[in-house]
Order: C-alpha cells, then sequence, then structure tokens
C-alpha cells in the first residue's frame, strides 16, 4: 500500500511524443491523417505565393518609389522645413510608449498617474506642435490642408477613436434607457448612422458643418473629415457596446442597488467595465476598420496616406511601380492593424476576458 | 416614531395582469428575526424584494425606519443604506476582488475613507472566517465562500436590516453549514433580519417568528414552536407535512 507521501512526491515524466518538438508537431501539424495532408497542403500553397513574391521583392522591385518619397508618404505636403516637428512628435509617442510599458508594469501607483496624466495632455501638446502660432518664428503655422501622408491617416484614426468611444458609450446607455425621448433619439442616430455608407457621412460633414456653425467660421476640411469619422465611428461603437451591457446579468443590477450606489456609480463601477471588457474583440475590429476607412476621405480632397501613394504613380520616374507602391501601403496598413489586434489580444489576457 | 423599523399595510403588486401580492400587513421590530416561508411562486421574494425598491408596489404603504418607500429617489437611498440584501446567485461583482467588491459601497456610498472601509472589510472577512481570501476575485472562490463575501459586503455598509431571499439554495450540501453559521451568528448580534429559506435549523434554532405566504399572501405567522408543532392554517399543514416529510 503507498502512503499519502508517495502519491504527492513521486509523479512519471509524460511520454516522450507528448512533450517538446515531437510533441509540438504530433498536436499541431501531424495529429491525424487529415490533419497531415492540410499541412502538406498549406506548404505546397505558401511555397507557390511567397517564393515568386519574394523574389520579385529583392531582385527586381524598384523600391526607389517608395525611399525617395518617404517623407512624403509619412506627412505628405507638410512643408519640408519644418517636418522635423512632425518627427518630434513621432518622437514622444514612442517614447511615451515604452515608458508606459516600465510604469504600468511597475508598482508605484504614483508614476502611473502622472504617466496617465501625461497621456491625456500630450494630444493638446502635439497639436500644437504640429500646428503651430500665428506669427510665431520658432512654430510658424502650418495650414491644416497641408497635414497629409500617414500623419493625416493617424490623426484621423485617433481622434476618430478618441472621440467615438465616450459618444459610442453614451449612445448605448441612451438607447438602453428607460426615457423614452433619449431612446428614440439615439436609436434614431445610430440606425441612420449605420444606414449610410461613410462616404455620405463624410460629404454630409463636408456641406452641413458649414450651415450649423456661424458663417464667419471657416473650417479646415480636415476637421469635417475628424467629426465625420468621430460620428459615424459611434454609431457602430454603441451597437457593440450595447452587445457588452445585455451580457451584464441582471443580478449586478440589483446588487448594486441593494447597496445604494447610485445609477450613475452602478454603471461607471460594475456595469461598464464588465461589458466593454467583454467587448474589446469587436470594438477593436471596428477601430481596425476605422483606420484603414481613414482612405476614404480622398474624395473630400484630403491628402491621406492612400492618396500621396498614389499620386507617386504620376511622378515622371515612377509611373510603372504600381506593384511596389501598393504593396508598400498594404504592408503599412497591414503592420498598424496587426499591432493594434495583437495590442487587443494582450489587453484580453490582462483583463482576463473569457475567464469568470 | 412607531415601535416597528419595517412597517408594510395592504402591499399589492402585479407583474402585467397577473397579481403577484394581493395585500400584505406585515411589521418587524428592531432586532426581531423573521423566517419567511411558503410554496414556490407565492411571492416571497417579490414581498421582500419590495421592502428595499428592487421592486416596485403599485398599492399599500411601506415604512423603513419611518422613512416612507415611495417615488422619491432620496427616499429609496436612503432606505437602500439602513437594508443588506444576500441574494441566492451570490451576485458578487466579478471583476472586482473581495476586498473591492466589500468596500466599494461603504467608500462610495458611505463616503468612507479608503483604509477606513478596508479596515472594516478585513474585521467582517474574519467574521465570514474568510480573511485570507481577501486579494481573491469571485470566480475563484467556492460558492460558500462566496456567499460569505456576499454577507460581508451586504454588512459593510452597516445596514440595520438584513434580507436573505434563499441564501443556501444553489451552495452544494456540504457549503450550507458554513453559510447558516454565519447568519446565526449575526441573528445572535441582535441584526434585524428578515430571510426566505428552507433551512428549517435556522428557523427553528433563531427566528423570533416565522411567516408563511400563499397566493400572494400572508396565511399565517406565529413563533417557530407553535407554527412548527400547531399549525392553524390547512395549507401551511400542507406545506410542512411537504418539507418535513
Ligand atoms: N419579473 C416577473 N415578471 C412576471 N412575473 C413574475 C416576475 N417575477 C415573479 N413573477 C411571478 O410572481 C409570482 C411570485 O414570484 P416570487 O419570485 O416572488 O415567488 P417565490 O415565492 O419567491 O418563489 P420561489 O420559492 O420559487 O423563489 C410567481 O408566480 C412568478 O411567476
Ligand atoms: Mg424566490
Amino acid at each position: 500500500m503507498t502512503t499519502a507521501t508517495d502519491v504527492t512526491t513521486t509523479y512519471e515524466a509524460p511520454p516522450r511524443t507528448e512533450v517538446g518538438v515531437l510533441g509540438w508537431l504530433k498536436h499541431n501539424l501531424f495529429g491525424s491523417w487529415f490533419d497531415t495532408i492540410l499541412t502538406f497542403v498549406s506548404l505546397g500553397l505558401l511555397y507557390v505565393i511567397l517564393v515568386p513574391s519574394v523574389r520579385w521583392a529583392v531582385t527586381k522591385a524598384n523600391w526607389r518609389a517608395i525611399t525617395t518619397n518617404i517623407l512624403i508618404l509619412i506627412h505628405g505636403p507638410y512643408p519640408q522645413t519644418q517636418d522635423y516637428r512632425v518627427f518630434i512628435a513621432i518622437g514622444i509617442i514612442v517614447a511615451m510608449g515604452i515608458a508606459s510599458v516600465f510604469i504600468y508594469r511597475g508598482k508605484s501607483t504614483r508614476s502611473r498617474q502622472v504617466m496617465t496624466l501625461i497621456w491625456a495632455i500630450s494630444p493638446f501638446f502635439i497639436w500644437y506642435l504640429l500646428a503651430g502660432f500665428e506669427g510665431s518664428t520658432i512654430l510658424p503655422l502650418v495650414e491644416y490642408s497641408k497635414w497629409g501622408g500617414l500623419l493625416l491617416s493617424f490623426i484621423l484614426a485617433i481622434f476618430g477613436i478618441l472621440a467615438s468611444f465616450p459618444i459610442g458609450v453614451l449612445l448605448a446607455l441612451g438607447r438602453q434607457s428607460n426615457m423614452p425621448i433619449i431612446k428614440w433619439m439615439s436609436t434614431l442616430y445610430i440606425e441612420v448612422v449605420r444606414g449610410v455608407p461613410f462616404i455620405t457621412v463624410l460629404f454630409m460633414a463636408q456641406v452641413m458643418l458649414p450651415l450649423i456653425l456661424p458663417p464667419d467660421v471657416r473650417v479646415a476640411g480636415m476637421f469635417r473629415a475628424m467629426v465625420a469619422t468621430a460620428l459615424f465611428s459611434a454609431a457602430y461603437l454603441a451597437e457593440n457596446v450595447r452587445g457588452g451591457l445585455q451580457a451584464i446579468p441582471k443580478g449586478q443590477y440589483e446588487a448594486a442597488d441593494a447597496l445604494g450606489l447610485s445609477t450613475f456609480q452602478q454603471m461607471y463601477f460594475i456595469v461598464l467595465p464588465q461589458a466593454l471588457r467583454t467587448v474589446i474583440p469587436p470594438i477593436v475590429g471596428q477601430f481596425i476598420g476605422l483606420f484603414k476607412d481613414t482612405s476614404l476621405v480622398a474624395i473630400v480632397g484630403l491628402l491621406d496616406f492612400l492618396k500621396v501613394s498614389q499620386s507617386i504613380l504620376s511622378q515622371a520616374g515612377f509611373l510603372g511601380a504600381q506593384k511596389e507602391v501598393y504593396l508598400f501601403a498594404a504592408l503599412v496598413y497591414f503592420v498598424f492593424s496587426f499591432a493594434m489586434s495583437s495590442a487587443s489580444i494582450r489587453l484580453e489576457k490582462q483583463l482576463g476576458v473569457g475567464q469568470r | 416614531m412607531s415601535e416597528y423599523i419595517i412597517e408594510c399595510r395592504g402591499v399589492k403588486k402585479w407583474y402585467g395582469e397577473f397579481q403577484a401580492l394581493k395585500g400584505i400587513d406585515f411589521a418587524v421590530k428592531k432586532g426581531e428575526v423573521i423566517v419567511i416561508l411558503g410554496p414556490s411562486g407565492s411571492g416571497k421574494s417579490t414581498f421582500i424584494r419590495t421592502i428595499n425598491r428592487l421592486e416596485e408596489h403599485q398599492a399599500g404603504d411601506i415604512f423603513v425606519n419611518g422613512v416612507e418607500l415611495n417615488n422619491d429617489v432620496r427616499n429609496i437611498a436612503e432606505i437602500r443604506k439602513e437594508i443588506g440584501m444576500v441574494f441566492q446567485q451570490f451576485n458578487l461583482f466579478p471583476h472586482l476582488t473581495v476586498m473591492d467588491n466589500i468596500t466599494l459601497a461603504p467608500i462610495w456610498v458611505r463616503k468612507w475613507d479608503k483604509p477606513t472601509a478596508e479596515r472594516k472589510a478585513m474585521e467582517l472577512l474574519e467574521r465570514v472566517k474568510i480573511p485570507e481570501q481577501a486579494y481573491k476575485y469571485p470566480g475563484q472562490l467556492s460558492g460558500g465562500q462566496q456567499q460569505r463575501v456576499a454577507i460581508a459586503r451586504a454588512l459593510a455598509m452597516e445596514p440595520e436590516i438584513m434580507l436573505f431571499d434563499e441564501p443556501t439554495s444553489a451552495l452544494d450540501p456540504e457549503m450550507i453549514k458554513e453559510v447558516l453559521d454565519v447568519m446565526i451568528d449575526l441573528a445572535k448580534t441582535g441584526m434585524t433580519i428578515i430571510a426566505v429559506t428552507h433551512e428549517m435549523g435556522f428557523a427553528k434554532t433563531v427566528a423570533d417568528r416565522i411567516v408563511f405566504f400563499d397566493y400572494g399572501l400572508i396565511v399565517e405567522e406565529n413563533t417557530p414552536d407553535k407554527f412548527f408543532t400547531d399549525p392553524k392554517h390547512d395549507r401551511t399543514k400542507l406545506f410542512l407535512s411537504q418539507i418535513l416529510h
């Protein structure tokens, strides 16, 4: 008879075919006959597609179309004498990103609060760095019509995301509200916006915004596009958030009520944190879509990343460089979209989505 | 002021066409322990949930601590502060640690500072015998432990009254006792308690009164002794014969 200590202190090593490289291969690639066939078919396809592409990219492709135009791709017609400001802005954001990785993993609540504050004020700071001031010699004004390229695409996407978030959450709560007028207005807004293409909203913003604002205020096309992006995205965000709200059990509301929390506290501490957590994947998916949709603003005359990429094709030296230019543009969109997607997966893990 | 901490007169409640409460007259003195019994669907949950306005009553009056429960949100807030509630399904907040579950309302409703709230939370966790779980998440605890956290969470607001709605019905048999022990201790400290429960042990040891519901009415109420040994009403007798075999 074995004693209790025997049972807990001795163990057998798992079979060799279950662990290590062999185990991995067995589980992931050759688990069954069907898996094995799929593995080989996939490898074959990869070979057929990748090998010629890579060969073209390293031997035939003329990447000078990209390298000579890299500044234009980054910031469009932003004046080159001033473009160090763009790079300072990028530097600041990268620095904040790196600092955040350490600070948010660290223990100090104080430095975390400071970091959050820095993030909160940085957009204004960066904005003035890029836009400059009337009559200033150090930071002369750069007109908004000169903002372009990846810079413009990013500004539209980031503003769209930041502004649509609170609007979308409010709309979602509005649609769930007991007050009929708020409920109808929210529902109407959401359904109307979701019922029209983004391009329509872009045109509407070009035409309508000047009608709403006082006549002497002239709004740059970029702002109109920013507003359009945010308002469009908010409607979709509202529906995603609503999905999350519906997943919250009634008992959570009752417990919060019974404890005497106010409606606001109940939303802020109990309902929204849980609802938003469950909808991180669709929301990030939506934001990736938003980022790519910023390429549509070219239609209202803005020079976003895709538009300036295309403009390279009309330069005398690069008339036939379609492949290089579009491949590069696709790659850039992919890299940033993929980064967002992986960040969201990391965030989900950290917040423990799926585990209760 | 009235000698009763809770007073209900002719409380009625409808769900659409269906009348769940048909005129409840009921009063509780400070420190009393009341057990509510009755068949499924008789309106037990509906009734205790009207006391803290999780359900709205449509006729009759309810006073808690002399404050009338009506549409005035200040009154509702006032009354909810004084009433703790424990649910069958625990209803802990899964995204918050045990500590945060307990301290949230004291900090934001009672406006205590954080250290005070946390000290009080630790005391309560000692009292329900799980201080070592303070920084875990509800999902990491057993059902019995979760329900004890839920009790601690309700007590943290220092309520005058505690409502329990079948607190042990969702628990495995071996965990029922640990929750009942906590409830019995609480009853002995002089807390005013209204509990819907089919745990006859609890009813017999600590209840001052048993109230029997059927079809949305109080059919009979009496001390546990008399209620179990000498039930007056036929439906009470039938019910008792069913649950006591
Ligand atoms: N939200 C609701 N909508 C419609 N009817 C309801 C609702 N809640 C309860 N009822 C009905 O009201 C009656 C009383 O329900 P209640 O939950 O109070 O019963 P109970 O005595 O607590 O029963 P149980 O022992 O099963 O918990 C039942 O017939 C039930 O179907
Ligand atoms: Mg019930």
